[in-house]
């Protein structure tokens, strides 16, 4: 079975500020890490491996400092990793991303199942994921909290839900979104680490995939971020008490006032 | 201070690191309590490849020798000296057997001890036989292709919880000091079984057992060495395992040190934070020194083993094992005093600390015994010359 794991470096949000003034991110002294539901699909990408065999690529768009968190894939179990680095990918959305990302997978061939983080913990989208299994017309499960099961080129899943989780088979290929309860990820071992360090990582470039220029990077965004800010803590709310009667007649007095 | 590790080195350090941060500090208080061994623990330390740093690659180890054995050793104490001894005890056990174990021995007893599914202990010590070995009791007699062991072996570190024991024993009570020998003993040998089980001031997370052998019959293949070198080679073992008791304590005494500085930054009396106050300035500073001096010590010590200069190596590693132990006692000591009250309390880490430090002035010779051995060295060379 062939795996992919798409993965992305994110700064350490526990760190990170936003500059009250310019509204942009303190990146400064703020360490890059792979994002943190990443480090789940990475697990279980390298469990499933390990329990039907085959190989675990792991995949990431994003500068040349990347590198680092695909070695640490690596240095969990993954088998290759591939990073897709460009200027032209700069200031892509989560549809270029998607896009740009599922191209890259095509290129990679023979894959059964893609997994993702849910969402990642700068952007908290959770769109990347289900755009490339757009792209590439193939089925999506979100919110994978179990893969119960991969045979007869089906996988069943179980899905988080609000309520509780469904139980989903699906054809493969397919492109899986996985949560924190899924698996608690491996701490890399020593071989791992060392392995991680010689390994030959696959470097990409617009050129080397088969792109349409106007789906890629700013061009191909059709949103943008226009202001980043910390929302003011939410103000406290306001109890009233006395007999139901009388508290209702407040409530729709106050409701009225405020013109609902 | 800049050790000058190599890339191999840094990366077993920032592994041991994470290990601690993640999975060991968390628990420390626990087990402090319930005195559970730390199995859990042992299976991350055995997927990550941490058993076998100091063992040869062709036994499936990692090639390391004492120096990363102490790497590992001081990252786990800084949050659980106890949980710790699970790995630094059972190389104790194991270093007889990279030392002087046959061909045979080391490929039957080390793959396994390298991949961290077997744990090891060693058993000198016995009720009547502390500091002074040559009074011990247990003997071993022989009888066609097995030596018979009678005896007890008592506060043995990973008793009951290793599979592999090396154990001293007499094979000829008139030879005194020449008349013992070491065997390795398997768990689950007839005749072999577990008494008291200690219950402890400090590293409670370690198991402290007696071992009992009645007409425990070992194959005399499973002898270390020739008969009559138990003494030497145990000598050996310690000049070997110094070091690394030395790097359990710097590591008992950084995790005191950093508690202690984090607190004293945090706490406020007099409306502003101690750490402002020259008397726990001072205290900072000395502690800081002290630590980085021992570690030295045992860094130059554990390398100058790794590179097989021998000569003065009983000296050089008691040393190492005295000085680090007693800046250990001193530093969580006055990291107590440092947080005050609340440092008298378990519900903060540096009582615990400081009752874990105790144990590397006593074991594995006590520090008055690690003087014995310093003066009677350093006799022995200014006489030659
Ligand atoms: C928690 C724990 C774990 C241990 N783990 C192991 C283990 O895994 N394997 C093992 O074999 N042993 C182990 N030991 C035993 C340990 O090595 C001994 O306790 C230690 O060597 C001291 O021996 P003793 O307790 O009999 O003290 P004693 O030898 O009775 O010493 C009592 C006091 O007399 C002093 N003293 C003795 N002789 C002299 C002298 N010649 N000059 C000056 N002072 C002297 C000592 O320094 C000490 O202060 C462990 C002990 C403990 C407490």
């Amino acid at each position: 079975m062939n795996i992919i794991v798409c993965i992305k470096q994110v700064p350490d949000t526990t760190q990170v500020r936003i500059d009250p003034v310019t509204n942009t991110l303190i990146r400064e002294g703020v360490q890059s890490i792979i994002n943190p539901f990443d480090m789940y699909a990475i697990e279980e990408g390298v469990r499933l491996k390990e329990k039907y065999g085959g190989k675990t690529t792991v995949i990431s768009m994003g500068p040349p400092q990347a590198d680092a968190a695909l070695r640490e894939a690596i240095s969990m179990g993954c088998d290759e990793a591939c990073l897709v680095s460009d200027r032209a990918f700069a200031g892509s959305d989560t549809l270029a991303t998607g896009y740009t990302l599922a191209m890259a997978i095509r290129k990679l061939k023979d894959y059964d199942i893609i997994l993702c983080g849910k969402q990642a913990s700068d952007g908290d989208t959770a769109q990347v994921g289900p755009g490339i299994a757009t792209q590439l017309d193939i089925p999506q499960v979100t919110y994978v909290k179990k893969i119960e099961d991969v045979k007869d080129n089906h996988a069943t899943v179980e899905r988080m839900t609000e309520e509780g989780f469904e139980i989903v088979r699906t054809s493969l290929p397919c492109l899986l979104t996985v949560v924190k309860e899924i698996n608690e990820p491996r701490i890399p071992s020593l071989k791992g680490r060392m392995k991680a360090k010689k390994a030959e990582i696959l470097s990409w470039k617009a050129i080397d995939l088969d792109l349409e220029e106007e789906k890629l990077g700013l061009k191909g965004s059709p949103t943008w971020v226009s202001k980043i800010f910390t929302p003011p803590p939410r103000p406290k709310g306001h109890i009233l008490e006395g007999d139901p009667e009388e508290t209702t007649t407040k409530i729709i007095e106050a409701l009225k006032d405020r013109l609902i | 201070m800049d050790y000058l590790l190599t890339e191999e080195q840094v990366m077993l350090r920032d592994l041991c690191r994470q290990i601690t941060d993640e999975k060991i500090t968390p628990i420390a208080a626990q087990l402090d309590k319930s005195e559970e061994f730390p199995w859990e623990v042992v299976k991350v330390m055995a997927e990550s490849d941490i058993f076998g740093v100091y063992i040869e690659e062709k036994y499936g180890g990692m090639g390391g020798g004492l120096l990363e054995l102490c790497i590992a050793t001081e990252e786990f104490s800084r949050g659980c000296a106890g949980i710790a001894l699970a790995f630094s005890a059972t190389a104790l056990g194991t270093d007889p057997i990279l030392l002087f174990g046959s061909e045979e021995q080391k490929e039957k007893y080390l793959p396994s001890i390298a991949a961290g599914k077997r744990l090891a202990a060693f058993a000198i010590t016995e009720p009547a036989a502390g500091s002074d070995a040559s009074a011990m009791q247990t003997t071993a007699k022989k009888d066609g292709d097995h030596y018979i062991l009678n005896g007890t072996k008592h506060f043995i570190t990973n008793g009951g919880e290793a599979e592999i024991y090396t154990v001293v024993a007499m094979t000829n009570k008139d030879r005194g000091a020449r008349g013992a020998s070491i065997f390795i003993v398997e768990k689950g040998t007839p005749g072999f079984t577990f008494g008291k089980k200690e219950d402890k001031l400090g590293i409670r997370g370690s198991a402290t057992r007696e071992l009992i052998f009645t007409d425990c019959r070992v194959p005399k293949e499973n002898m270390i060495g020739k008969e009559g070198q138990g003494f030497l080679i145990a000598m050996k073992t310690f000049d070997m395992s110094r070091p690394g008791i030395g790097a359990q304590a710097v590591g008992i005494a950084q995790g005191a040190f950093e508690a202690s500085v984090k607190y004293a930054k945090e706490r406020k009396q007099f409306g502003k934070s101690i750490s402002s106050f020259q008397g726990i300035q001072f205290m900072l500073a000395d502690m800081a020194t002290q630590i980085e001096a021992a570690r030295a010590l045992i860094y130059a010590s554990a390398r100058q083993i790794d590179a097989g200069s021998t000569k003065t190596v009983s000296k050089d590693s008691s040393m190492a094992k005295l000085f680090a132990s007693d800046v250990a006692m001193k530093v969580t000591t006055d990291a107590v005093q440092i947080f005050g009250g609340y440092g008298y309390m378990k519900e903060y880490p540096v009582e615990k600390y400081m009752r874990d430090a105790k144990i590397t002035q006593i074991y594995e010779g006590t520090n008055q015994i690690q003087r014995n051995i310093i003066a009677l060295n350093l006799i022995k060379e200014t006489s030659k010359s």
